[in-house]
């Protein structure tokens, strides 16, 4: 695997990408031939390669500040490259409001009621296109994207830096107010794309040390389950299942090649919408915060509520839920269940239902992994163990469910109640760094390979969408 | 899970009038005939089965003893006799009435061989002991899912028209589909409080091949935690009014408008209660409760589409208390489904869907009796009918209205199968119009029947003239009949498609509830009388013609009785241009009406075709409808006119000339529900010539039926609005001639002739 191991070669690297090899078939933009006409020439030895490279880069490197921004159904997620590297000429040559952006940023972890600075998130001492600095992670709720627009404007964000590389649904819903109000032009890029990217990316960086990927071995056994390290050295096809507010479900067959399956609605926002109307929670975490302190079985109508144990005729295990919510049909159990066993009940009842819709998916698309990933897992272990038993137990352990490190990587050393309070997910960063194809390049990279760019420059960025993740 | 369980809650929430009194006519007829109970409860409805014996009068023919001489000179003897039929029963009802129709029961049920009542259901249990109190009767307990994939067969195999596509906004709301005579293999989506997904691949062999556990129970329990609202039906009244984009976050939300890489237009809910996840605003009952709506039924629909995919099948039915004839559910489902398959499966549901339990329950109790041999109809006069279930009423009236809604279903005296010349089973319509799409035709014809029934009520009343309580009984009919009219003026979907071969045999179920078995026998018995006198001389001036002008007045002859002017050379130019018609092998003769018809136009045409070589087989009613000749009424004719021609007497002798029984008691024929002996003969003889007579049969239906063979229809249009459909004019005739595509000599043709 061309991403995961160490056999980059300098085409690869190259600016233009040379993308003959990893050329999307469905997709083929026509900037990318414009690029790669016009960088065919400094290819030849990789000694020339490497300083060209490194002129071009300096050239190419785009003027700070950079940002890469994922606007969710939900959730703004920001992140923000801080450098360190500052010398006095360039602090001397640094413009007043750029300098009064990265202070407001980087001495601040609460910014306004609503956006917040992921402390723990936090990537220190990254070499970012021979930059080095660190990397931030701010969210904020997508509703508040108004106020953010007009601290853009006030700060004057337009003089300094007028491409601002964006996913999600917003860097759609919102193109035109980013222009109008902020006088910011948006770089938009596909968040399908920018995901698979993503996963394969952070595996194949995090494979050096760590295993990226996991699974959890005896998920039907409580006492024996644990996370085990899953090497994705060959990962296609794969099943990819993005549970975000949505859920979205791909099957992934190459790098460049993958459909989504289908989708559904029953997602992380309906947990969170559903847990707001029954509980009066307000927040992602009050709602998990609950359920892990509830019990689903007084809400859900189980197998043996209805036959007194096990439905043999069809193989139905008497604690197999039979009705969501089937229990709240009667009054009398209406007024006895808490509020905590209403929100376990419905993170029950999501995820069994996403666990059950991919089930049937990689039976359709005969995939035997599942990779699950997604905003809706981020703190969220007991909807992880409840897809790996409900995949295993369905499928009689023909099917397996995967997770990714980077979702889960900072609460393990942590206690519960912090668990809780750290927030977002890695995810969302996650969805930045593939969001930011520049950053790509920047963590903990060998010096060998060193990062090519960060730039807001759409041919270059066009081209690192068609090369591949090597390292 | 199959079946919902939440027996309490729905009805704790309001207390209906429980000291009804049961209008006994109407509700459970017969029950001092009855044996084998079975029944089903369920959250909400419980559904009783029962199977009687009907004694009815049948008008029966026997021919005088041809040795002695006929006092009055008449053709044969009428009487009308008792005859012993199978009837089953299926009554549904709140569970509130559970306890006063166990009452009743009690009271009315003379038979005491019955010891069992089989009963299935989730609240069986909680009325177990109840039944046994009351009834004394064992409760024997079915497997539910058994019961429901039992009866879904049952109905599946008897009941033309019982699935439909359900399309809220189109000029019919229900599009019904023809019945196929291969119902295997089919998913059934039962959404009770749960969801299970079952593949039926034959009579005996069922599979559970997944389930979802948000079903209708979810939208219950979840919408009364929601709204407060109690009852499922308010709840899906709330539904019926709401916004769920209020509450759903849509992709447009997301993007500003569709997520267009992905062709998912931005009216798609991208996550359901998506809006919700706030603390500080207030939703409306009614959006949440159509948010809710939609996350379960488009849940529902793509994993139905998700398995019938992975399971190669299309034909997906959908039931449960979730489904069970309302409308929004059944709307929400079809979309899904629509969505997810892109077109490429529909969502089907059944008219009798609610009843699929409790008939499976009794077939299994009744299996020595073995049901399943025999073949069964509905009886459009004993059953309620689809109701309608509109979203507006109130659904207190709507629990009412259904309350007791009853389906029975009478046992035919003979199997029915398809013709076998049929040139493809799984497409033929009999019915030339649709009167469920065709607003137009359908006015019209409702007028027609309307009008007619002082006609029929006098004809009634005539046709027993000893018995002077005939003119209350006729009048009982009239009532019925005109409330039917009504009925299917207001839910014309009610027993499937209407079309004018149901209205025509609403009226006969309808006479025969009433005792009029056959009004006009009388009628038939004189005419065929009189055109038995005229039969020797006819055939002998038919002989004397030359060939040519023989043919034409054979075919004018079997329009006979009817006015006709029309070119000779027409027909014998299609009957020329064609060397081979009349040299087959075997014809098939559908036949119509008593008299002048059959003797002197049908007869001579056979005797024609005798003479040429061909074999014919006659095939006329079982039963009596209208001034249609019977089987019976048949054979003694043809052994009459025998008597006196030799040809058919050497048809007969020779076993040249058959008669059989169509298995139909309808003016209408339809091609696909025929007497399985005349199959078999159809088969045997290798017959490749069909003629099908007379408006009812040739032109309401089957004018447009493709057969394998070749095929001849034809009638007098006697009908002006008809004519003009068709493009023609009052007594036009129709002749129409096909040969199917292969064999060609040439192309068949059509004469309408004025």
């Amino acid at each position: 695997m061309a991403f995961n191991g160490h056999q980059f070669d300098d085409d690869i690297l190259d600016e233009d990408g040379t993308p003959s090899k990893q050329l999307r078939p469905d997709k083929e933009m026509p900037e990318s031939a414009a690029s790669a006409g016009r960088a065919s020439s400094p290819r030849r030895t990789s000694n020339s390669m490497s300083r060209l490279r490194k002129d071009s880069m300096k050239k190419t490197r785009p003027p700070f500040p950079w940002f890469g921004m994922d606007i969710g159904g939900t959730l703004v997620k920001l992140v923000y490259f801080e450098p360190k590297d500052i010398t006095a000429e360039e602090e001397q040559e640094e413009v007043d409001n750029l300098k009064s952006i990265r202070r407001y940023l980087t001495s601040n972890i609460a910014y306004g009621k609503t956006g917040h600075r992921d402390v723990h998130l936090e990537l220190q001492d990254l070499t970012l296109c021979g930059r080095t600095g660190n990397l931030h992670f701010i969210r904020f709720p997508t509703q508040d994207l108004p106020a953010f627009l007009q601290m853009a404007r006030n700060k004057h964000f337009s003089s300094l830096h007028t491409t601002l590389c964006a996913t999600g649904g917003g860097a759609y819903k919102f193109e035109s107010d980013f222009r109008t109000m902020a006088d910011l032009q948006l770089h938009k890029l596909d968040e399908l794309d920018c995901l698979i990217r993503g996963v394969l990316y952070i595996d194949s960086v995090m494979s050096r040390g760590l295993s990226e990927c996991y699974y959890f071995e005896n998920p039907t056994d409580p006492d024996h389950c644990i996370q085990k390290p899953y090497t994705l050295e060959n990962p296609y096809p794969l099943l990819l299942v993005n549970i975000g507010s949505g859920v979205s479900i791909l099957a992934v067959y190459s790098e460049n090649n993958y459909k989504r399956v289908t989708g559904t609605s029953l997602g992380g926002g309906t947990f969170l919408g559903l847990c707001c109307l029954l509980t009066g929670c307000s927040t992602f975490e009050e709602a998990l915060k609950m359920a892990s302190d509830g019990e689903s079985t007084r809400v859900d109508k189980l197998v043996r509520d209805i036959y007194g144990g096990d439905y043999e005729r069809f193989g139905l295990p008497g604690w197999a839920v039979a009705s969501s919510f089937g229990n709240m049909m009667s009054k009398e159990k209406r007024e006895s269940v808490s509020k905590e066993d209403l929100a376990r009940a419905t993170l029950v009842t999501i995820t069994n239902n996403i666990g059950s819709i991919t089930r049937m998916c990689a039976l359709n698309e005969n995939i035997e992994r599942v990779v699950f990933v997604g905003n809706f897992l981020r703190v969220n272990t007991l909807s992880m163990k409840l897809l790996a038993y409900a995949m295993d137990y369905w499928s009689k352990g023909q099917l397996k469910a995967l997770f990714l490190q980077h979702e889960v990587q900072h609460l393990s050393e942590a206690t519960p109640t912090s668990m809780l309070e750290r927030a977002p997910s890695p995810l969302n960063a996650f969805l930045c760094l593939c969001v930011h194809p520049g950053l790509l390049w920047c963590s903990r990279s060998p010096a060998g390979a060193s990062p090519s760019i960060l730039t807001s420059s759409k041919d270059a960025l066009l081209n690192l969408l068609h090369t591949p993740l090597a390292l | 899970m199959a079946e919902c369980v939440g027996v309490d809650s729905n009805t704790s929430g309001h207390s209906m009038d429980k000291s009804i009194t049961l209008p006994p006519d109407e509700i459970f007829r017969n029950l001092e005939n009855a044996k084998r109970f079975a029944i089903d409860i369920g959250g909400s409805l419980t559904k009783l089965a029962y199977y009687s014996t009907v004694q009815h009068k049948v008008a029966k023919v026997r021919s005088f003893d041809t040795t002695a001489k006929a006092p009055n000179d008449k053709l044969y003897e009428i009487s009308v006799q008792e005859e012993v039929t199978a009837r089953l029963h299926f009554i549904k009802f709140e569970n509130a009435y559970i306890e006063t129709c166990l009452d009743f029961i009690k009271d009315h049920l003379v038979n005491t061989e019955t010891k069992v009542i089989k009963a299935t259901g989730g609240g069986a249990h909680k009325f177990k002991e109840l039944i046994e109190k009351k009834l004394g009767l064992n409760v024997d307990k079915e497997d539910e899912m058994t019961c429901l994939i039992k009866g879904c067969n049952f109905v599946l195999k008897n009941i033309p028209h019982e699935a439909f596509v359900y399309a809220r906004h189109a000029d019919s709301e229900f599009r019904f589909q023809t019945a196929n005579p291969d119902i295997f293999p089919y998913l059934l989506v039962n959404i009770g409080s749960g969801v299970s997904i079952v593949k039926v691949e034959s009579e005996d062999q069922f599979e559970r091949i997944g389930g979802s556990s948000i079903g209708g129970g979810t939208f219950w329990g979840l919408g009364a935690l929601l709204t407060k609202t109690k009852r499922f039906d308010e709840l899906l009244q709330l539904a019926s009014k709401g916004q769920h984009t209020n509450v759903d976050m849509l992709v447009k939300d997301i993007y500003g408008g569709s997520y267009g890489c992905l062709g998912l237009t931005g009216d798609l809910i991208a996550s359901s209660f998506g809006k919700s996840a706030t603390a500080d605003k207030e939703f409306s009952k009614e959006d949440m409760a159509k948010s809710l709506l939609h996350m379960i039924s488009n849940d529902i629909g793509q994993l139905a589409c998700l398995y019938a995919k992975l399971h190669n099948l299309s034909r997906v039915y959908f039931g449960g208390f979730f489904i069970r004839g309302h409308p929004v559910t059944m709307h929400t489902i079809t979309y899904s489904i629509n969505f997810f398959t892109k077109g490429e499966v529909q969502a089907l549901f059944l008219r009798h869907e609610g009843y699929l339990g409790a008939i499976g329950a009794f077939l299994k109790g009744a299996e020595e009796d073995n049901p399943n041999q025999y073949s069964w109809g509905e009886n459009y006069a004993g059953s309620s009918g689809l109701m309608s279930v509109s979203p507006d009423m109130n659904p207190m009236q709507r629990a009412r209205s259904g309350t007791f809604d009853m389906l029975e279903m009478d046992r035919l005296e003979r199997q029915l199968v398809n013709l076998p010349l049929l040139q493809d089973p799984s497409s033929y319509i009999p019915d030339t119009v649709d009167l469920t799409e065709d607003a137009l035709a359908r006015d019209y014809w409702l007028y027609c029947f309307e009008d007619a029934l002082d006609g029929v009520v006098k004809r009634a009343v005539a046709s027993q003239p000893d018995i002077p309580e005939a003119v209350v009984r006729a009048e009982k009919f009239r009532q019925k009949y005109r409330h039917k009219l009504l009925t299917l003026r207001h839910q014309p979907f009610a027993y499937g498609s209407l079309t004018v071969r149901s209205l025509l045999d609403t009226r006969e179920h309808c006479l025969n509830e009433f005792n009029f078995p056959d009004p006009y026998s009388k009628i038939k018995q004189r005419e065929n009388d009189m055109a038995l006198k005229h039969y020797q001389r006819t055939v002998e001036s038919l002989d004397a013609l030359s060939w040519e002008d023989r043919q034409f007045a054979l075919v004018s002859g079997v329009l006979a009785g009817n006015v006709f002017d029309w070119g000779a050379k027409a027909v014998s130019d299609v009957l020329e241009s064609d060397p081979g018609f009349g040299f087959e092998q075997c014809a098939l003769f559908f036949v119509d009406n008593s008299g002048v018809d059959i003797i002197l136009g049908v007869m001579p045409f056979v005797r024609e075709l005798l003479s040429r070589g061909t074999e014919v087989v006659l095939a006329s009613n079982s039963g009596p409808a209208l001034n249609d000749v019977t089987n019976g009424e048949l054979q003694i004719l043809t052994e009459r006119i025998a008597a006196m021609d030799p040809v058919l007497q050497a048809g007969l002798q020779e076993d040249r000339l058959t008669l059989v029984q169509s298995g139909s008691s309808s003016p209408c024929l339809d091609l696909s529900r025929l007497d399985k002996v005349l199959a078999m003969v159809v088969r045997e003889r290798q017959t490749d010539l069909v003629i099908i007579e007379g408006m009812g049969r040739a032109i309401h239906t089957n004018y447009y039926a493709t057969l394998s063979c070749e095929s001849l229809k034809m009638a007098v249009i006697k009908n002006s609005w008809l004519a003009d459909r068709l493009g023609g004019k009052l007594f036009s005739v129709v002749f129409k001639y096909e040969v199917p595509l292969g064999k060609v000599h040439h192309n068949g043709a059509t004469l309408m002739l004025s």
